[in-house]
C-alpha cells in the first residue's frame, strides 16, 4: 500500500478554476461528483488515501485497475454503502459524506446484478420506488419508461430465475433508471457475462449514455470497456489514481511506467537504458545500441547519463516496408505468434526482446531477419527511478 | 439375444447381466483383468453386512417400545422384551394417554402433551425470530463490537446449563415470572440463541452481499430489507431452524423441572414421573406406549423433514 | 483545502441504530445471562448459602466439602468413564459408519435415517427405553439365560458395579448418529482427487483413510470432539430417566449433583461449588481448542 511514489495527478487535467471548492462550482453545476481528500482504512490496512477526483456534470468515468486498487471501494464510498475514514464527498454540490445511499441521488448497478430473486422484473424496479411511497400511478410511469429503454417489457411478469445473464443485467440497470438519479454507478456490470454479450451490452450501455446524458461512474479491470466507454478514464493503483485522462492521452502519453504497461494489449514493449547525445541529437542507448529520439516530445530536458525507460507498443514498431524514413535496426525473429486479424512477431533486439504486430497476412520465418523503424513520436520515455514520464 | 443364440447356443441360457457378473468374458479382446463390479463381491457383503447389523441395532429400541406396547401385562411378564405380541392391544396406548397417573392427577400424558404444545409454539416462534434478527445484524449490520458479542455468546453455549440457571432463577423471579410460561419461553429463547444466531449469521452471510447494497440503495432499511428482502430468500434455513427449535424444546427435561410448576410440567417431565414412579405395580406396557407417545413429535419432525434435520446439525457443528 | 468545509461526522453511537437495538437480547444473553451468570455463580461458590443465596464469604470451604463427599467422587469417576469410553467409541463407530456410508452405497438414505432417527428423541425416551431393555427379568440378561446359558451376568440397572456402563450403551444409541453425520460431511469435505490419486499410487485403501483422510479431517475430528465433550459434561436427563442415579449413588453425575444441591437439598453452596468445577472442566476442553481455532486462524 505505498502512496509515496507517484502523487495524484488529476490537476493537470484541469484548468486551475477547476479544483475550486465544491460550493462554488456547485452554482455552475459543472461538477457531478467531487471527492475531496477521501482516505479508507480497515485496521491497519490503507485502501484509499487523500484522493481527490472531480467528475463533470454528464460524464462517462472509468475507474480502472486491476483487483484490490481500490476502484470498487471508491465506487462504494460514493454509493455510500462504505463509511470514509476522512475526506469528504459531494454529489450535485451537496455534501452527502454521512448521508444514506438513498439520499444521494445515486442508482448503482452490480457485478452479480444483485436481483431480488423472489421478486418479478417489475418488482425489481419498483421495490426501491414502493419503500419511497411513491404514488402507484407513478411507480407504473417509471416502470414503463425504465423497460421501454431497455426493451425488457416482455419481461417484466418474469423471476430473475428465468432469465438469462445479459436480461438480468438489464434489469439490474433498469433498477438504476426508475429511481430517476443523477449519477449511474457501475460495480464492473459486464464481468459475470460471456465475451459476446459483454461486447454486445457495452454498446447499449454507451447509447444509455448518449441518450440519457447522466453522470456515469464505471469500475472495470477490463481496458477495453474502459476504452471504448470513457469520457476519461482515472487508472488506479494501490488506493492512489495514476492518471486521470481521456482514452486517447492515456493510450497515448502515459503518465508513468505502471499506466503505460496496464493499459494496452499485447502490453507496451519496456527497454532500459540511458540518455546520451550523439550529433548533439539526443538518443537512448541501451547494451550498446543507440536509438535516435527523433520527434519525441519531453516534457523536460533529455540529459545525456540519465537512467530511462524507453516505452514502445508494439503497433508503433514499423517493419520493412512500413518503415517512413525512421531510423533502421535490425532484429531477429523469435517466435511469431498469429491472431488472426494481427500477427505478433517477438524478435530479438539488443539483447531485448520486442513484440511488434503486423498485419495478419505478414508471415516471418523463425530465425529471419527483419529490419525495424521505432516510431518515436509514439514512444513514451520514463525515468528509471521514479517511473514518471519525461 | 436372439441374434446371438443362432451363433452361441451355449449362452442363451444366461442373461447379459449374468454374463457381466459371473464368467469373465474371454471372448472379446478387452482389457485382461476381471470386470471388479459384481453384485455380491466379498467387499460387499462385509459392508452391506456391517452396514445392515449397525441398523438392526439401532432399530431395536424402537422395536421394543412398539412391541411392548401393544402387549398385554400378562404376556409381558410370561416373555421377553423383544418377543412379538401374540394378542394386539391398544388399551396400554388409551392408558398412558388418558389415564395415568402422576402423584394426584390421573389424566394421563395428555396433559403433559398439551403442556409442551403451549411450551413449544412460542418458545419457537419468539426464538427464531429474535436470533434470526440477531444474525441479520451480524451479517450485515456489522457494527462495533457485535463480533465480540456473539463470540461470547458462542463460547456460551459450550458453558453446562448448570451453571447459569441459578441466576436466571433469581432475574426471572425478580421480574415475577418465575413458574410462568413466559418464564420458560425466555429460558429457551436464551440457550437457543447461539446456535440459531450462528445458523442464520452464516446464512445471511452466505447470500451475495450485492443484494444487501441494492437494497440500500433502493432505500429500504433494516427491517425492510429484514422483512421483504431476506426473510423470503431464507425460508429453508427457518425451517431448519424450525426443526432444532421443536425437536430441541420438545425433548428438553431440566429447563421443564426447573423452571414450571407441577400442574405444567411439560411432557418428558410428566413422562419420567409416570415411568419412574415407586408407587403401584409397574405397567410396562404403559411404560413404553407413554415413551413413544413423547417420542412421536420429534420422530415425526425428524422422518418428515429427512435433509433438512441433517442439514440442521451438520450447518451448526461442522463449520463454525 | 476542503477541511474547512469538513461536515460533522454523525455521532457513532447512533449509527446503524436499529441494529443496535435489534441485537440488544443478543448483548443481553452475552454478557448478562452467559458471562455475567456463570460470574456470580462462581463467586457465589466460595459462600455459606443454603436455602438463599448469601454474600458470606468462606473461601474454598464448599470446594473441601465437595471433594469430601463420596457421592461427587463418585459422580466424577461415572463421567471420566463415560466420557472418556463414549468419546472413543463414538468417534471411532462414527468414524467407522461415515466411512461404509462413503462408499457409494445404495439405499444410504435409509442408512443415515435409521443411524440418525435416536438422535431425535429425547433423552428421557432414550433412557426409559433402555432401562426396559436392560430389564434382568425381561431383557437381555433373561434372553440370553433362556437360550441355556443360565449364569449369564448382565444387569446395568441393578448392578452398582455396571451401571454406568448401561448408561452409556444407551447414550452411544442416542449419540453416534451425530457423529456419523458430522464424519461423513467431513469425508464428502475432501476433494474426490485425493481418492483418484492414491488410487493410481495404488495405495489400499484402509491406509489412504488411515494416513491421508484422517489427517485431513482433523479439523472435523476436533470439531466433534468438541461437540461431545461439552454434551459428555452436560449428562444429566440420561441418568434421571434411565437410573435416576441408582442404585443407591452408583451412577450419580456432576450435573444431577449440581440439580440436586441447588433445588433439592437446599444447599446452594455446594450447587454452585459443583458447578464451577463442570465450568472449569468445561473450559479445560475448550479453551485449547478456542486457541487452535479462532487465535491460530488471526495469524493466518
Amino acid at each position: 500500500m505505498t502512496t509515496l511514489s507517484v502523487q495524484t495527478p488529476h490537476t493537470n487535467a484541469f484548468p486551475p478554476g477547476a479544483t475550486s471548492l465544491p460550493e462554488a462550482s456547485a452554482v455552475s453545476g459543472e461538477h457531478s461528483v467531487s471527492i475531496r481528500d477521501l482516505s479508507l482504512s480497515f485496521g491497519a490496512v490503507t485502501v484509499l488515501e487523500d484522493l481527490n477526483l472531480d467528475i463533470h456534470d454528464g460524464e462517462f468515468l472509468v475507474l480502472l485497475g486491476s483487483s484490490g486498487c481500490g476502484k470498487s471501494t471508491l465506487l462504494n464510498c460514493i454509493a455510500g454503502l462504505l463509511e470514509p475514514t476522512d475526506g469528504q464527498i459531494f454529489i450535485k454540490g451537496r455534501n452527502v459524506t454521512w448521508e444514506e445511499p438513498k439520499d444521494r441521488g445515486i442508482g448503482m448497478v452490480f457485478q452479480s446484478y444483485a436481483l431480488y430473486p423472489q421478486m418479478t422484473v417489475e418488482k425489481n424496479l419498483s421495490f426501491g420506488l414502493r419503500v419511497a411511497g411513491l404514488p402507484k400511478e407513478d411507480i407504473a410511469k417509471r416502470v414503463a419508461r425504465a423497460s421501454a429503454i431497455l426493451q425488457i417489457e416482455p419481461l417484466l411478469q418474469r423471476k430473475p430465475a428465468a432469465l438469462s445473464g445479459g436480461q438480468r443485467q438489464r434489469v439490474a440497470i433498469g433498477r438504476a433508471l426508475v429511481r430517476d438519479v443523477d449519477v449511474f454507478l457501475f460495480d464492473e456490470p459486464l464481468s459475470n457475462l460471456d465475451a459476446k454479450l459483454r461486447s454486445e451490452l457495452r454498446v447499449e450501455i454507451k447509447r444509455l449514455h448518449q441518450q440519457l446524458k447522466n453522470t456515469m461512474i464505471y469500475v472495470t479491470h477490463d481496458q477495453i470497456e474502459a476504452l471504448t466507454l470513457a469520457d476519461r478514464i482515472a487508472i488506479m493503483k494501490s488506493g492512489v489514481i495514476q492518471q486521470l485522462a481521456d482514452p486517447v492521452t492515456i493510450y497515448n502519453r502515459p503518465k508513468n511506467k505502471f499506466v503505460a504497461g496496464f493499459i494496452g494489449s499485447p502490453s507496451m514493449n519496456f527497454l532500459d537504458g540511458e540518455l546520451a547525445e550523439e550529433g548533439g541529437r539526443p538518443v537512448f542507448k541501451t547494451n550498446g545500441v543507440s536509438f535516435l529520439l527523433d520527434g519525441y516530445s519531453a516534457s523536460e530536458p533529455l540529459t545525456p547519463g540519465r537512467k530511462v525507460v524507453l516505452g514502445v507498443r508494439p503497433e508503433h514498431i514499423k517493419v520493412d516496408a512500413d518503415i517512413a524514413g525512421e531510423e533502421i535496426h535490425e532484429a531477429i525473429v523469435d517466435i511469431e505468434e498469429p491472431m488472426g486479424a494481427d500477427n505478433l512477431i517477438w524478435l530479438k533486439l539488443a539483447a531485448h526482446t520486442l513484440s511488434v504486430r503486423v498485419g495478419g497476412a505478414r508471415r516471418y520465418a523463425v530465425g529471419s531477419k527483419v529490419r525495424l523503424g521505432f516510431d518515436m513520436t509514439m514512444a513514451s520515455l520514463f525515468d528509471a527511478a521514479t517511473e514518471e514520464r519525461i | 439375444m436372439a441374434n446371438v443364440s443362432t451363433f452361441d447356443t451355449t449362452s442363451t441360457v444366461v442373461t447379459d447381466a449374468a454374463v457381466l457378473a459371473t464368467t469373465p468374458s474371454r471372448a472379446l479382446e478387452g482389457p485382461s483383468g476381471r470386470k471388479p463390479k459384481r453384485r455380491l463381491s466379498r467387499r460387499n457383503i462385509i459392508l452391506y453386512g456391517t452396514l445392515g447389523l449397525a441398523a438392526l441395532y439401532y432399530l431395536l429400541p424402537l422395536y421394543v417400545m412398539v412391541v411392548t406396547s401393544l402387549k398385554g401385562m400378562p404376556e409381558i411378564r410370561m416373555g421377553n422384551v423383544f418377543s412379538p405380541p401374540m394378542e394386539i392391544t391398544f388399551e396400554p396406548w388409551v392408558k398412558a394417554w388418558a389415564e395415568a397417573c402422576t402423584g394426584l392427577n390421573c389424566d394421563g400424558l395428555s396433559r403433559g402433551f398439551w403442556n409442551s404444545v403451549r411450551i413449544l409454539l412460542p418458545s419457537v416462534v419468539v426464538s427464531i425470530f429474535i436470533a434470526s434478527v440477531s444474525g441479520y445484524s451480524l451479517a450485515n449490520w456489522r457494527f462495533k463490537g457485535s463480533e465480540l458479542f456473539f463470540s461470547i455468546l458462542i463460547i456460551g453455549a459450550f458453558i453446562p446449563y448448570q451453571v447459569m440457571i441459578y441466576p436466571i432463577v433469581i432475574i426471572l423471579r425478580e421480574i415475577g415470572i418465575y413458574g410462568t410460561l413466559t418464564g420458560l419461553i425466555i429460558v429457551h429463547t436464551i440457550f437457543g440463541m447461539p446456535i440459531l444466531t450462528l445458523l442464520f449469521r452464516n446464512y445471511f452471510t452466505s447470500l451475495p452481499e450485492e443484494l444487501f447494497k441494492a437494497a440500500r440503495i433502493d432505500g429500504a432499511g433494516f427491517w425492510q430489507i429484514y422483512g421483504r428482502i431476506m426473510l423470503p430468500m431464507a425460508l429453508p434455513i427457518f425451517v431448519v431452524a424450525m426443526i432444532l427449535q421443536v425437536t430441541g424444546i420438545w425433548n428438553d427435561f431440566l429447563f421443564g423441572v426447573v423452571f414450571t410448576r407441577p400442574d405444567s410440567y411439560p411432557m418428558t417431565v410428566q413422562l419420567n414421573n409416570i415411568v419412574n414412579s415407586v408407587q403401584g405395580v409397574k405397567e410396562y406396557n404403559v411404560n413404553m406406549a407413554a415413551t413413544l407417545l413423547t417420542g412421536a413429535v420429534p420422530l415425526i419432525v425428524y422422518f418428515v423433514s429427512g435433509r433438512l434435520f441433517v442439514r440442521g446439525i451438520a450447518a451448526g457443528a461442522v463449520k463454525g | 483545502m476542503a477541511k474547512t468545509h469538513q461536515s460533522a461526522r454523525p455521532n457513532q453511537l447512533f449509527r446503524n441504530l436499529n441494529s443496535k437495538i435489534a441485537s440488544i437480547p443478543m448483548i443481553f444473553v452475552a454478557l448478562v445471562i452467559f458471562l455475567g451468570g456463570s460470574v456470580w455463580t462462581v463467586i457465589y461458590s466460595f459462600t455459606n448459602s443454603r436455602l438463599l443465596p448469601r454474600a458470606t464469604f468462606v473461601g474454598f470451604d464448599q470446594y473441601e466439602r465437595l471433594w469430601g463427599s463420596a457421592r461427587w467422587l463418585i459422580s466424577i469417576q461415572n463421567l471420566a468413564i463415560y466420557g472418556i469410553l463414549s468419546l472413543i467409541f463414538s468417534l471411532v463407530v462414527g468414524f467407522v459408519l461415515a466411512a461404509l456410508m462413503d462408499q457409494k452405497i445404495r439405499f444410504e438414505n435409509v442408512f443415515r435415517t435409521i443411524f440418525l432417527y435416536p438422535f431425535a428423541l429425547s433423552f428421557i425416551v432414550t433412557g426409559l427405553v433402555w432401562q426396559w431393555i436392560l430389564n434382568p427379568e425381561f431383557g437381555i440378561q433373561h434372553i440370553v439365560r433362556s437360550l441355556g446359558w443360565e449364569t449369564f451376568e448382565f444387569n446395568p440397572v441393578y448392578d452398582p458395579d455396571i451401571v454406568i456402563y448401561g448408561i452409556l450403551i444407551a447414550g452411544l444409541w442416542q449419540g453416534t448418529g451425530l457423529v456419523m453425520c458430522l464424519m461423513l460431511a467431513g469425508l464428502r469435505g475432501i476433494d474426490e482427487d485425493i481418492w483418484k490419486a492414491s488410487r493410481v499410487d495404488g495405495i489400499p485403501m484402509w491406509r489412504t483413510y488411515l494416513f491421508i483422510v484422517i489427517p485431513m479431517m482433523r479439523p472435523v475430528f476436533i470439531t466433534t470432539l468438541v461437540i461431545i465433550a461439552s454434551g459428555i459434561v452436560k449428562l444429566y436427563d440420561l441418568v434421571v430417566a434411565q437410573t435416576s442415579g441408582g442404585p443407591g449413588n452408583a451412577s450419580e453425575v456432576p450435573a444431577k449433583y449440581v440439580y440436586d444441591y441447588m433445588f433439592q437439598a437446599q444447599n446452594l453452596g455446594q450447587g454452585f461449588a459443583a458447578s464451577t468445577m463442570m465450568l472449569l472442566t468445561v473450559a479445560i476442553i475448550i479453551v485449547p481448542w478456542a486457541y487452535l481455532e479462532f487465535g491460530g486462524r488471526k495469524r493466518g
